[in-house]
């Protein structure tokens, strides 16, 4: 069960969509696991031929637990691993009583369905019809208790809308508990790269047409290559810097809630291209059919409150991330230009970053970098 | 009220039954020269006489076997074996005659004995006379098993035990003798039947019985520091065992940690997890726990004696562990 985020400790596998025996190679979609985010598509990362499956549709498994084998190219089936005690019986011996066989080297998972809810609270939530799935528990190892159905039945229906607002608020308790931030905020003439992009917007179909929130986004991915110490994640007491820049986009849930997935590769991405990786991902966002890499690897977030009219923000930084950028509205405001003040089209820039991997000398520098980007709408 | 002792109550229970019932009378080893060897019949053997305090031979088959005899016949007789731990000698008189006898001879013949002795560990008198095998006489069908933890049910037990057509063993734990405390005037006979609520709560119930229900309280004492509110049951019969008063206390509390000092394997406290379990399976938040003694003989030296035993720390770290993060 792999983690899809930091704040996940548990997943219930949904379906596979492979069968044992099937070849799978390196990004194929082999099962889909129910979060507290939404049903999540697990990739495959080491290409081979699956052997046997560990887990049943239905089963909740902690993150970690083996879901299932899948043996590599040219290696061969797996062997016991626990040498026996005693050596075998010479071939013919009667003598020799017959051998519990080894210890297997994985613990035996819980049985299908299990959610580790204590008898009182399974009885509760039967009563009052509450699936305790969806509830997190406060007993011994983490049990569900009778404390916890009633909580929840007392708290109204216990929804997934309830268990990602827990998600949302376990992540930012953390960020704000462990990450000292500090904030930096712009303003950019936005004027230059909304023209160029309605002119650009007139040569296209509407479908094809472009939204300007990707050339915000493009202007970070691009910044980062000069600024790598924005870009990565806070592992064990160090900074791991990402290679690659997979551009977290904060997208608002209908139903409450919000999500960050990635789009990976955003700074090698040409703007149609990540205009399309946009909507597909706002797309899929809110219907629920996102990749597990997507929800596990942003290496740094962009936020942006522009349609609801807020003039900037101080986003906080969604761990293990360093940084988080943020874009209010775009608006006409006066702004001088060669000495006079003129209406422009002006949004203002933010950026939290994590102190303990960047000052704010970088960081104004990183932030002024995007503004100037955006000055240049046509090398983006 | 007079302030007492537990050696006290007990005595005074024997003398009020040699006072009130004539065909009642006391003997063991040293019970009537030496007045018992914790004192318990001390001075009965003047204010009696020698046919009603009867010291006996070392032969613990042979005194228990005259108790049968004399209860057959009529008598009520008290047989007091010094320890649990010499009583392994009587086993056989008290497994397959006195438990059986009422039932084998199609209820003619009823065993009307009582047999006290004195159990436990905490003494520093090293393995074989440390013994808690109270769970072994609870496992026998035919015999009653009572452990007196209070001063009343100390003095009030035993006329009632007497009173019992079936032979009943009494448990005294030895580190309860001096035990002081308040005892009414006129304190007298008690049921042997039910356990006790010492101290209501509404989060854990701690089930104990004899010098465990001390430990048990001093446990209940710090959790209550921690907010937690432990309901503590006194047992007092350990065959049978009052089943309603448990699961009442269980169904309420959700939680149990049993306190035993018998070893783990096959114990009283096994036998209690598996009724909770058998009754009470849909009222538990949390698997029941238990503090038993290791499964050692007991140790003489005294930091491994008092590590070998259950104790109100061990009881206290048995609750915490049946909660999680609101513990």
């Amino acid at each position: 069960m792999p983690s899809l985020g930091a704040d996940m400790e548990a997943g219930t596998l949904v379906e596979w969509l492979k069968k044992p025996g099937e070849r799978v190679a390196r990004g194929d979609i082999i099962a889909v696991v129910e979060t507290q985010k939404g049903a999540i598509e697990i990739e495959v990362f080491e290409p081979g031929t699956i052997e046997t499956f560990l887990a049943e549709p239905g089963q909740k498994l902690a993150v970690g637990t083996v879901m299932a084998f899948i043996r590599g190219e040219g290696e061969r089936a797996a062997a016991p691993v626990v040498a026996p005690i005693l050596p075998a019986p010479a071939p013919g011996s009667s003598g020799a009583p017959a051998r519990a066989k080894p210890a297997p080297i994985v613990q035996p998972v819980p049985a299908a369905g299990a959610v580790r809810a204590s008898p009182a609270a399974r009885r509760r939530a039967t009563e009052l019809g509450i699936d305790l799935a969806k509830l997190s528990g406060s007993g011994p190892a983490g049990a569900i208790t009778l404390a916890d159905v009633e909580a929840s039945a007392k708290a109204g229906r216990a929804g997934p809308r309830e268990a990602m607002r827990q998600v949302i608020g376990a992540a930012m308790a953390r960020s704000k508990r462990e990450i000292p931030h500090y904030y930096l905020g712009d303003t950019i003439d936005l004027e230059p790269a909304l023209e160029w992009l309605e002119a650009e917007n007139l040569k296209r179909s509407v479908p094809e047409r472009m939204l300007y929130s990707v050339l915000l986004l493009k202007a970070v991915a691009l910044a980062l290559n000069g600024y790598p110490e924005f870009n990565g994640f806070w592992i064990d007491d160090g900074f791991r810097p990402s290679a690659r820049v997979h551009l977290g986009v904060a997208v608002s849930l209908r139903q409450g809630g919000l999500i960050a997935p990635a789009i990976h590769d955003a700074d090698r991405l040409a703007l149609p291209e990540l205009m399309a990786s946009l909507r597909d991902l706002v797309r899929r966002a809110r219907s629920g059919g996102l990749r597990s890499s997507e929800l596990s690897d942003p290496t740094i977030t962009v936020t942006s409150l522009g349609e609801q009219g807020t003039e900037s923000l101080f986003p906080v930084i969604y761990p293990p991330q360093v940084a988080i950028v943020g874009f209010g509205t775009v608006a006409a405001r006066p702004w001088v230009v060669a000495g006079a003040v003129v209406a422009r089209r002006l949004v203002s820039s933010s950026l939290a970053a994590d102190h303990r991997v960047s000052d704010g000398h970088r960081g104004a520098r990183f932030l002024s970098a995007v503004g100037r980007l955006l000055q240049e709408p046509q090398t983006l | 009220m007079s302030t007492t002792t537990y050696r006290e109550a007990v005595r005074t229970a024997l003398r009020d039954v040699l006072e009130r019932e004539p065909r009642a009378f006391l003997m063991g080893e040293d019970v009537g020269r030496y007045g018992g060897c914790y004192a318990c019949s001390k001075g009965l053997l003047d204010e009696f006489g020698p046919a009603r305090v009867r010291d006996t031979p070392l032969s613990e088959a042979a005194f228990v076997g005259a108790g049968i005899g004399a209860a057959l016949g009529g008598m009520l007789p008290i047989v007091e074996i010094m320890t649990v731990n010499f009583s392994l000698l009587a086993l056989d008189q008290i497994v397959n005659n006195a438990a059986t006898i009422r039932h084998m001879s199609g209820g003619q013949f009823s065993i009307p004995l009582v047999i006290r002795m004195a159990t436990g560990a905490g003494r520093q008198v090293a393995a074989q006379h440390s013994h808690s095998l109270e769970g072994w006489y609870a496992h026998v069908p035919g015999i009653r098993v009572v452990a007196p933890a209070t001063l009343a049910d100390a003095r009030g037990m035993l006329w009632t035990a007497l009173a019992d057509p079936d032979p009943v063993v009494i448990f005294e734990h030895a580190m309860l003798y001096s035990l002081e405390g308040e005892l009414p005037e006129n304190a007298g006979a008690v049921d042997i039947d039910r356990a006790a609520v010492r101290r209501p709560g509404r989060d854990v119930t701690v089930i104990a019985y004899s010098a465990s229900l001390y430990k048990a309280l001093e446990a209940a004492g710090r959790l209550a520091a921690d907010e937690i509110e432990a309901e503590v049951i006194d047992l007092r019969s350990l065959r049978p065992l009052d089943d309603a008063t448990i699961m009442a206390s269980v169904r309420k509390t959700r939680r149990a940690v049993v306190v035993d000092e018998g070893w783990r394997s096959g114990s009283l406290a096994a036998e209690l997890s598996a009724r909770i379990m058998e009754q009470a399976f849909y009222d538990l938040d949390a698997p029941v726990g238990r503090v038993c003694t290791e499964e050692v003989p007991i140790p003489y030296p005294k930091h491994l004696e008092d590590a070998a035993l259950p104790q109100p720390e061990k009881i206290v770290a048995a609750v915490k562990a049946l909660f999680g993060a609101h513990g």
